[in-house]
């Protein structure tokens, strides 16, 4: 809301001679936020200025006057304008040399069109005030020529721009904002909504009009009056314009800014109906089917059986709380009117509003909540201003259908709410505040009896009570001490380990990059994955970020392999990243929607896993990709760069960092090359693939050839996940090593040799070490010799040749049944 | 030859005079003081030390001798021997010395040649980040809980005391998963934690919660739309707006340095009454110590604790939430908040392995 702070302090005097930084401050403090401070940013001279000749120059494009206009001075000045809104005689803000507007646009004497043009003729948005550059801004007639225009628009009144909070419609009105700066600055306040009524309320109908309230949970009050001949072409007084110029609000016609005033003012929303364009009864009712409306801003809408419409005897007059209609709008040449102001339902309004994705500013108000008592204050204020300015007589009674409820009494324990924050409030601060802010509060058992205002209908419990007091105390008066929480488990396993993989990995040499969670349909097509891939069950999300961000992520690789790219592109070749995060798959079985549950209890275990069912499969993993060198060429030699291997063996790193070992066999999987993809196990469970990836995703991607990534299950790492709690058994005797060399076929794997090995060799064997893979003419083609040293130790004696060789021999007979590994001969 | 029973005669052992086992000595001495290395010293070594050597020829004489001379003889004998022993050896570990510092001369390399062979990894600050407020609370007794990035309206919204239908819904842009109908949704906060710890933990509950959250937010330099926060939350009886302005300190402190500070601001948040916007005093701030935006706060709202199961006319609590990757901006004056998520290796390897 945008408020000059002159109204303020017409409404809270004491808020006299205050900075308006000040004034903000204090707002800010109680909850209220300043968003900024605008206007006063003007300099003169700026005059009334009296049109006393415009000679219409016809020779350009577009029209030009040369205006002769009576500033105050011995003669009137030439100026050159290109509006035509004005007339002879009218007056208007002119701005002379040496003025500055805001914009820091200066003003000086210039010649234009053929003319000296000594000043210009303002817009109100050359003025700063408002948007309306439809012409120039024409003052009422009571103007002087000569007198200084700043003072008289309010041009040196800076306006506070304010943002309240969804739950405090009340500040919504420049009534409720000077409430609050009256309790903060601990003095009397005057509602200005406290008004004797100018009439008598009918509850259902008068001699002019019948109200008919047909759904009184949307609608619980509905006031209004008739004003007969009314002045259609007076305008609003210059004081009014002012205002709502400064809320941001056009000025049209007193009639319609009548209204648009009170609702600033007060906070109550209201319309203007053309009486005559009226059949009574008026009906609020909710919407039928195939019902529409042509809104006030010229769009037809097709209304909903949850939309909520005034109507009467010849259809639809508008769409309740939000926007009128155009049938029934103000003219021109309208005398008689119909003034409404009513109580809409909060969510009733707010679902139109969604509905029909129509901001207005009476939508704004009423789903934050509007006072339902201030609808007769409001009628008597705008039958007041209208009678005044625009003549025409308010009819003596008026309609008052409906009964609202408003609140009732409320205990409230000064002691509890002491013992919420941590304060003891006496019992007369506790009452002064919640009296300052519009509660009724009496004496009750042992309790305060408080009844909140209407307009706060968000007070409904100990701790909305206790927020008052509190922030109007300052929460600067609540002390700070910490709870003394019971001794706590420290981190789950889990949670140590998911910090060992992390650690490891960036020991390892990968650097942590986090990517975004989504990823397109095309990423994947990139990678090459298949079409009944799991991670084809992609989860879509509805309103995405951008289309290349449609989907929640299925796998790490996307995301990692871009970043990777992105670094080389950054003229970084060597680059080792990891990312640990969700990934997330749509289930098998499609996901039910989730229970709609009252929040109001506790759900049961039934409830909670029906709200987990909804839920799409959500698993952390972690992942590396790496390109470049793996060991950088220096002073020292050669580099080495960045193998198949190093992927398998940051997988390895990841489950080793929690006490596992990883397993490795040969695969075949998108994105990895066909030849160098290895699956990795922990048992018997897949937990991920490593190795280098397809020449075709690496050009895909723009990858350097021979990148390298590896993905793995994190999650599954950590459910595997075990601390060993047994402690070896170091021996001391001297160990036994034997070489051997065995033959298979280039096909064999070579963990399958080993496992072998171990296997055969039994207890005696302590290590197993591949030292040496070779091919070639000595083994023959398609063959190949591995070399291993075996190193055996017994735990209590120094082993014999004899042992350490039946040792061997086992460990080659089982490769050799195994893998039909055969011993290398010399 | 002399035997046994030989007559002593003076002139056959004149080997064994004093004048000339010490002219032994001397040569033996002047020849290993001349040797230059320790080959040549070596080389003298058989000489003046071996069977052939004077005074080994001296010592072979002694039988020659009368009984009682003969201990004389010998001791004179063994003097000798052991004088030019004596000189070999300190001849040769001289030599020795002068070998060794040489050679370790030689070895000498240039160790400020640069090192980095392998390179060096590094964690994301907004894991450290989270890291390290866990540890500062996990100290205090809280313990680490946990939830969903993609959540139940119920859980980011129903049971936090989000009204249907109310603007302060609007507040968060919401990502929707599709159809939006099924109210399942990217969680817009940590707080949806909160209802899942308290839902699964015994009273008192005092946790914090770390997590990946996400709104259909811009990407610029002050907003991501995918971005971590940290909730906090502790239930207990008791609990008070005094313990939550403590703890908030006590976590600015610890991140900010000594002098950080908090100031509450009343601000609104449907889940949590008293509300307040929590404001940083940051004193290293980089162009001079000033108040920045950190977080929300509040006491935990009735209606949290209703769909809780808890009763809060017995119990209260207070809860915080606040962006890791402001935070961090905050504390280490990162411009944009973009660098977090950009992924260049040289933003993260600045942070090293535990910042």
């Amino acid at each position: 809301m945008r408020v000059p702070l002159s109204w303020l302090v017409e409404l809270v005097p004491q808020l006299a001679d205050r900075p308006a930084t000040e004034v903000a401050d204090l707002l800010t403090r109680a909850g209220v936020e300043v968003d900024e401070i605008v206007g006063a940013d003007i300099t003169g001279p700026l005059v009334v200025g009296i049109v006393r000749e415009i000679e219409e120059l016809t020779e350009f494009k577009k029209p030009i006057r040369y205006c002769q206009v009576d500033v105050g001075g011995d003669k009137p000045q030439g100026i050159v304008c290109g509006a035509t809104n004005f007339a002879v005689d009218d007056h208007v803000v002119v701005s002379l040399p040496g003025a500055v507007l805001p914009g820091g646009f200066e003003i000086a004497a210039r010649k234009t069109y053929g003319h000296v043009s000594n000043g210009m003729i303002c817009s109100a948005r050359e003025l700063g005030l408002g948007e309306d550059h439809g012409g120039i801004m024409v003052l009422p007639a009571d103007t002087e020529a000569g007198a200084d225009a700043i003072t008289l628009l309010g041009l040196n009144d800076p306006v506070l721009v304010t943002e309240p909070t969804p739950d405090r419609g009340y500040q919504l009105s420049a009534r409720g904002i000077a409430r609050e700066l009256a309790a903060l600055l601990d003095v009397a306040y005057t509602d200005p909504a406290d008004l004797e009524l100018g009439y008598e309320s009918e509850p259902a109908a008068t001699a002019d009009i019948s109200i008919e309230i047909e759904d009184p949970t949307g609608c619980d009050r509905f006031v209004a009056r008739v004003i007969r001949g009314f002045d259609p072409t007076a305008s609003s007084p210059l004081w009014m314009q002012r205002r709502l110029a400064a809320a941001g609000m056009r000025p049209i016609s007193l009639a319609v800014d009548v209204a648009n005033y009170v609702m600033l003012a007060l906070g109550q929303p209201m319309h203007t109906y053309d009486l005559a364009k009226l059949t009574s009864p008026i009906t609020v009712r909710r919407a039928r089917e195939g019902e529409t409306l042509r809104t006030l801003d010229d769009v037809v809408r097709e209304l909903d059986e949850d939309d909520l419409l005034i109507t009467d005897g010849s259809g639809i007059q508008g769409l309740a709380g939000v926007m009128g209609g155009e049938v029934s709008e103000v003219s021109d040449s309208t005398t008689d009117l119909l003034l409404e102001a009513a109580h809409f339902t909060p969510q009733v309004v707010s679902r139109s509003v969604r509905r029909h994705a129509l901001l207005s500013e009476a939508g704004r108000r009423f789903e934050r909540g509007v006072d339902p008592a201030l609808p007769p204050a409001a009628i008597e204020l705008a039958s007041q201003l209208l009678v005044e300015y625009g003549g025409g007589v308010a009819e003596k009674s008026a309609v008052d259908a409906g009964s609202p409820k408003l609140p009732g009494a409320l205990p409230v324990g000064p002691a509890a709410i002491g013992r919420l924050i941590g304060v003891s409030y006496p019992v007369d601060v506790v009452r002064h505040r919640l009296h300052q802010v519009g509660c009724t509060v009496s004496e009750g058992d042992g309790l305060l009896d408080v009844v909140p205002p209407p307009w706060r209908p968000d007070l409904r419990e100990l701790a909305d009570f206790a927020e008052e007091v509190a922030r109007l105390e300052g929460y600067d008066l609540i002390p700070t001490t910490l709870p003394l929480a019971p001794a706590g488990r420290g981190l789950t396993a889990r949670q140590r380990h998911r910090r060992a993989v992390s650690r490891a990995l960036a020991h390892g040499g990968y650097v942590e990059t986090p990517s975004a969670s989504f990823h397109s349909v095309e990423a994947l097509d990139r990678l090459g994955v298949p079409a009944d891939d799991p991670r084809r069950r992609l989860v879509k999300v509805a309103n995405p970020l951008s289309s290349e961000q449609g989907y929640l992520r299925s796998t790490l690789l996307p995301g990692l392999l871009a970043t990777l790219g992105r670094n080389i592109g950054h003229g970084l070749p060597d680059v080792a990243v990891f990312e640990l995060g969700a990934v997330f798959a749509e289930p098998e079985s499609p996901r039910p929607a989730a229970p709609l549950l009252d929040p109001v209890h506790r759900p049961g275990a039934d409830d909670l896993s029906r709200l987990d069912a909804a839920l799409p499969v959500q698993r952390e993993h972690a992942a590396i990709a790496a390109a470049g060198a793996a060991e950088s060429a220096g002073w020292w030699g050669p580099g080495r760069p960045v193998s198949w291997s190093d992927a398998i063996d940051a997988a390895r790193l990841i489950a080793s960092s929690v006490g596992l070992a990883v397993t490795v066999r040969s695969d075949s999987l998108a994105p990895w090359h066909p030849g160098r993809c290895a699956r990795l196990l922990v048992g018997q469970t897949t937990i991920g693939h490593a190795g280098e990836l397809h020449p075709a995703v690496c050009e895909a991607l723009g990858l350097p050839k021979r990148s390298v990534a590896a993905e793995v299950d994190l999650a599954a790492v950590l459910d595997a996940a075990t601390e060993d709690l047994s402690a070896p058994r170091i021996s001391t005797f001297p160990p036994a090593s034997q070489d051997v060399a065995l033959v298979v076929p280039d096909s064999t794997p070579a963990a399958d040799v080993e496992a072998a090995l171990r296997a055969g060799a039994g207890e005696l064997l302590e290590a197993v070490t591949l030292f040496d893979v070779y091919t070639g003419d000595q083994v023959g083609a398609g063959r190949k010799s591995l070399a291993y040293s075996l190193r055996f130790r017994a735990p209590d004696r120094t082993l014999n040749a004899e042992e350490a060789n039946a040792a061997r021999d086992a460990a080659v007979a089982e490769a050799g049944r195994r893998t039909g590994a055969e011993l290398r001969s010399a | 030859m002399s035997g046994p029973n030989d007559p002593y005669d003076p002139k056959e052992v004149a080997a064994l005079s004093a004048e000339s086992l010490a002219d032994a000595v001397r040569t033996a001495e002047k020849a290993f003081a001349e040797a230059s290395d320790l080959d040549s010293l070596g080389a003298l070594r058989p000489i003046h030390l071996g069977d052939r050597a004077p005074v080994r020829l001296a010592k072979r004489e002694i039988g020659a001798l009368p009984p009682k001379a003969r201990a004389d003889a010998g001791r004179r004998v063994n003097e000798a021997l052991a004088g030019v022993q004596r000189a070999f050896d300190e001849r040769k570990a001289a030599l020795q010395a002068e070998r060794e510092s040489r050679v370790l001369r030689e070895e000498a390399v240039d160790v400020t040649l640069p090192g980095g062979r392998r390179p060096v990894g590094a964690r994301h600050p907004v894991t450290t980040g989270a890291e390290f407020i866990e540890d500062v609370f996990v100290a205090m007794g809280y313990e680490v809980a946990e939830g969903p990035e993609v959540e139940t309206e119920w859980f980011n919204f129903d049971a936090l005391n989000f009204q249907r239908d109310h603007p302060a819904r609007g507040m968060h842009d919401t990502l929707f998963l599709d159809p939006p109908e099924n109210g399942v949704l990217l969680r817009t906060h940590t707080s949806p934690v909160q209802l899942r710890a308290l839902l699964s933990r015994p009273l008192p509950v005092y946790v914090v919660a770390p997590g990946r959250t996400y709104r259909d937010d811009p990407y610029d330099a002050t907003h991501l739309p995918v971005f971590s926060q940290v909730e906090g939350l502790a239930v207990d009886r008791g609990i008070t707006m005094a313990h939550l302005r403590g703890t908030l300190d006590r976590l600015a402190e610890e991140l900010f340095g000594d002098g950080a500070r908090t100031r509450l601001r009343p601000h609104y948040f449907p889940f949590t009454e008293p509300s307040a916007e929590v404001d940083l005093w940051h004193p290293n701030a980089k162009g001079g110590a000033k108040w920045v935006e950190w977080g929300g706060c509040g006491m935990v709202h009735p209606n949290v604790l209703r769909a809780a199961g808890i009763d809060p006319d017995e119990y209260s609590g207070f809860a915080f939430g606040m962006g890791i990757d402001r935070s961090i901006m905050v504390r280490n004056g990162v411009a944009d908040l973009r660098e977090f998520a950009e992924g260049d290796v040289r933003f993260t390897r600045h942070f090293g392995l535990e910042a």
